[in-house]
């Protein structure tokens, strides 16, 4: 069954390592994404698994097979390229049974999986047209039907949605997907789109810098994110700094910026360690009245409003002057304006805390 | 910043319809002007002649076998320059070494190499006792068809591997990956998405080889042996027993007999590329057909390195040594006293070096021309712009390789000699070399522009691109190779030439002088004809790299 497993892959052009010393496994029928900022190695790993290049080190495995010096048409691939890569030369029928035809299969067994997967994509009254005639929407449906049609059993797609306007791209998303599923394929998914990613795939693998910093599903990702790097390319998130002052067993008290007291869960820090919190913008509430002055409840003063529709966004100065962004639901909350005085409450468990990172927060956080 | 407000300005101009049609008209008035009218005027004011051996039955019967092999020749020369070609551009294009740009370059030598020159070191290398025929009793190919054969094979080699590197340099590779993850072997790739869409250079390489095939005369007249006659050897032939003392032929049959077959050639290779035009949009190397187990054998380890070691054999045994072959001696000389001699530019080396100075002189404004104003050409006949008339334009185009060089030369001279006696020589020089050379520019570019997509043309207009900014933003990145293997053809090729430059001028250009050396004008040793051979190769090896590695950069790709 078509499991791909990387074992300490690395691929470098020049001095640039694209893709560094990466091990990743990718079940079979997963729908599993590389999500990461530009630049950041997708592509190239997904070419590595393709069998477009080669790795410098490291093994790839298909299956239990040893694929790296399998070429791309060994590889039980489909592989849709960014910019779809359909053939110009050829219409709508033509890119579709261009695979079962080079596998030299006889004319019926091509002309059946032809209509089956332009059925499946809804093509299947555009045959005689060419590509250029053609919306995104149906060039990006006809590149997934051509990988489909050449038999694939693993779906690699290269950022399939980033050319297509909104609309379109959150109709396939859920296409996409549903087909995958329906094909019983893995499917492996490149984007930058933390959203996207989120909405579609079963695990995500978050890379930077050639490198992956951590695999899971879009909960555990948005939940318990492993360093600030994802805390903040998943869901965004607000960054306060501090010391922790206080380490008892599970407790600890980190005073930040202002002399503020902050409650959190302690994961080994000791007393003196320089520490970021990285608590998402959704878990914060807040009060117009009630206590305040004590841990994780801090006075605050609203300087901006942004009505998102179904969250409101507000962007609050913190007594101690950090500034930290609250989204609520719009219509079961409250709404403020702005200049009003508020309380902001945050919960421990929400919280996480990491060491300040040697390069910096910024730099740490960075999608450069 | 003072080149980005030039370019602003530009790109402002050129969305003046005005200024663009400016363009285009200058474009052609230039085409027919310099380009078409000189060679084809003589041919045409001579045509009256042509009835006049129309009755003589021998004549006309030998016209036309003559005419028979020339396009027989022609068409299997062609093809087997495309079938040779293809891998050679496909390892050259596609391969990693770093080796391959001086591979590259070794294969625009044949075009460096005066064609008359060329046609004595085949002459040497196959025929004579001083080359292969050393080994053999009596020579291994004499002159005659084959040799003739071997030699259009030689120098349309060039062409034809210039202007498929350029466009598979310029292919989008994204096409034949995808076709390798749809399951294709890389052959199989190759033949299904590749070559379809590069097919109008292969159209235009197979154009330009089959052309000059059909006028090279200097070059084939020294191999064609007694017995054999192409069309351009028995306009050459019709000539020298015109020109012989006492004439063997009147004024009016040389004449007539010239312009029925120019005209002939003309006409018949007109219809034939109108016909592969037509076919080759039609038909299509489909994919209906597939070998997997085949193309696959085909495609891999063994069978590469194999397909690879054929195509390198060829490429030396049969184009490159021979054509060098008589730069040999040159080795022998370099430890002579012919070498410091030939260094302090005694005579005649004197000449020698004031006519390498003007080829490359010539060569350059040559090519700088050609671009100019064959630019604008190519986008009228590559996007039709003309409407209809853009398809006899572009059949238009090839007509200056299409005539007999004798006939070209003739003809230029009327023009440009005994017709504007006036103009400098040195621009008679360079207008005759433009009008022999601009084809190849004009077809090998055409040919990479009509594969860009319309749409991506226009999506740059919709973003508010003008129209020069869409010819430097979109255009001339995606043909940026194919319009430097242009340039080199032009360069390479003015830097040859002979015929025209003979007919046109007294002021003597390298092939001038060497074509003298080697005819025994002024005595030089065989050593020296090698030495001279060599310095002009090798000159012209070191520019061409050197503008190959500038030109590619640092990454490939
Ligand atoms: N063919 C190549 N040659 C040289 N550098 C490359 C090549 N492909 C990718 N790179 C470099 O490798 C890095 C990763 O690129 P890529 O995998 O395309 O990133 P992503 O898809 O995440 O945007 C980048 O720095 C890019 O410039
Ligand atoms: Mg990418």
């Amino acid at each position: 069954m078509p499991d791909v497993r990387l074992v300490n892959v690395t691929k470098k052009f020049g001095n640039v390592v694209a893709v560094d010393n990466i091990s990743l496994h990718i079940r079979d029928r997963e729908y599993f994404s590389l999500l990461g900022p530009s630049g950041c190695g997708k592509t190239t790993l997904l070419r590595l698994i393709a069998g477009l290049i080669k790795p410098d080190s490291g093994e790839i495995y298909i299956g239990d097979k040893l694929v790296n010096d399998a070429p791309p048409e060994d590889r039980d691939i489909g592989f849709v390229f960014q910019t779809f890569a359909l053939f110009p030369h050829m219409n709508v029928w033509e890119n579709v049974i261009y695979g079962p035809r080079i596998k030299g299969y006889d004319m019926t067994r091509a002309n059946r999986i032809g209509h089956e997967v332009l059925e499946m994509v809804r093509l299947h009254e555009r045959l005689d047209a060419y590509p250029n005639e053609l919306s995104g929407g149906m060039m990006q449906r006809l590149a997934v039907a051509r990988a489909l049609a050449a038999g694939a059993k693993i779906l690699l797609l290269d950022e399939p949605l980033g050319q297509l306007d909104a609309k379109v791209r959150n109709e396939l998303r859920y296409e996409i997907r549903r087909m995958a599923k329906d094909l019983e394929l893995t499917a492996i998914h490149v984007t930058h789109d933390q959203a996207e990613a989120m909405a579609m795939s079963d695990r995500i693998a978050v890379m930077r810098k050639g490198k992956i910093l951590q695999v899971g599903t879009p909960q555990e990702l948005y939940t318990n994110p492993k360093n600030l790097f994802v805390a903040n390319f998943i869901g965004g998130s607000n960054f306060l700094e501090g010391y922790i002052i206080e380490a008892k067993g599970e407790a600890a008290v980190i005073e930040l910026r202002g002399g503020l007291r902050f409650k959190a869960i302690n994961r080994g820090m000791n007393v003196g360690d320089r520490v970021v919190l990285a608590i998402k913008p959704e878990t914060l509430t807040m009060q117009r009245h009630g206590r305040s002055g004590e841990a994780n409840l801090f006075n605050g003063i609203i300087k901006r409003v942004t009505f998102e529709g179904t969250t409101i966004r507000y962007e609050v100065e913190l007594e101690n002057q950090d500034t930290v962004l609250v989204v609520t639901p719009s219509l079961t909350c409250e709404w403020f304006t702005t200049g009003e005085k508020v309380i902001v409450s945050f919960r421990p468990e929400n919280a996480h805390v990491f060491p300040y990172p040697e390069a910096g927060l910024r730099a740490e956080i960075s999608v450069e | 910043m003072r080149w980005k407000k030039l370019t602003i300005a530009v790109d402002r101009l050129s969305s003046r319809s005005s200024v663009r049609h400016g363009i285009y008209v200058s474009a052609l008035i230039a085409f027919f002007t310099l380009i078409l009218l000189p060679p084809l005027l003589g041919v045409v004011i001579k045509s009256g002649a042509m009835y006049g051996v129309l009755g003589k039955s021998e004549i006309v019967s030998r016209a036309l076998t003559a005419i028979a092999n020339s396009l027989i020749i022609a068409l299997i020369v062609s093809v087997l320059n495309l079938v040779a070609g293809l891998p050679m551009a496909w390892l050259i294009a596609r391969g990693k070494s770093k080796w391959l740009n001086v591979l590259d370059t070794i294969a625009d030598l044949p075009f460096i190499v005066p064609t008359a020159v060329l046609g004595y070191s085949l002459l040497l290398f196959w025929s004579e006792p001083a080359g292969l025929s050393a080994f053999f009793d009596g020579s291994v190919i004499p002159p005659g068809i084959l040799l003739v054969a071997l030699l259009h094979f030689a120098f349309s080699f060039p062409v034809v591997v210039r202007v498929l590197v350029g466009a598979l340099l310029d292919y989008k590779m994204e096409y034949e990956l995808a076709s390798r993850t749809l399951g294709a072997p890389p052959i199989t790739a190759v033949r299904t998405v590749t070559l379809e869409i590069i097919k109008p250079s292969i159209i235009a390489a197979f154009t330009l080889a089959f052309a000059r095939s059909l006028s090279e005369t200097g070059a084939t007249m020294m191999v064609a042996g007694k017995a054999f006659e192409n069309g351009a050897v028995f306009i050459q032939n019709m000539k020298n027993a015109y020109s012989a003392s006492p004439p063997l032929v009147s004024q009016a049959e040389y004449e007539g007999a010239a312009a029925f077959a120019s005209i002939l050639l003309i006409a018949l290779s007109c219809i034939i590329f109108a016909a592969i035009r037509f076919m080759g949009t039609r038909f299509r190397l489909s994919f209906q057909r597939t070998w997997p187990t085949t193309e696959r054998k085909l495609s891999y380890s063994k069978a590469v390195i194999t397909r690879n070691a054929i195509t390198l054999a060829i490429f030396f045994l049969i184009v490159i040594i021979p054509s060098l072959f008589v730069a040999l001696p040159a080795v022998e000389a370099l430890f002579t006293e012919s070498f410091p001699k030939a260094l302090t530019g005694a005579p005649p080396w004197n000449d020698y070096w004031e006519s390498i100075a003007r080829s490359y002189s010539v060569g350059v404004i040559v090519t700088i021309l050609d671009i100019i104003i064959g630019l604008p050409m190519a986008v009228v006949v590559a996007r039709k712009r003309l409407g209809k008339s853009s398809s006899i334009l572009n059949i238009l185009v090839d007509i200056p390789i299409i005539i007999p060089s004798v006939a070209l030369g003739a003809s230029l001279r009327f023009f440009w000699k005994e017709t504007l006696a006036y103009v400098p020589e040195i621009w008679l020089l360079i207008f005759a070399h433009m009008a022999i050379t601009y084809p190849y520019f004009v077809r090998s570019m055409a040919a990479a522009i009509e594969r860009i997509s319309v749409e991506l043309e226009e999506a740059s207009r919709t973003l508010g691109a003008k129209p020069f900014g869409v010819f430097r933003t979109i255009i001339f990145p995606l043909t940026k190779y194919s319009l430097f293997s242009g340039a080199i053809i032009v360069f390479t090729r003015s830097v040859s030439e002979t015929g025209a430059t003979l007919a046109v001028t007294d002021l003597k250009t390298a092939p001038v002088v060497l074509v003298n050396w080697v005819k025994g004008g002024i005595p030089v040793s065989p050593a020296e004809v090698g030495l001279g051979c060599g310095f002009l190769i090798v000159i012209s090896f070191v520019i061409l790299l050197t503008l190959r590695l500038i030109v590619r950069g640092k990454g490939r790709y």
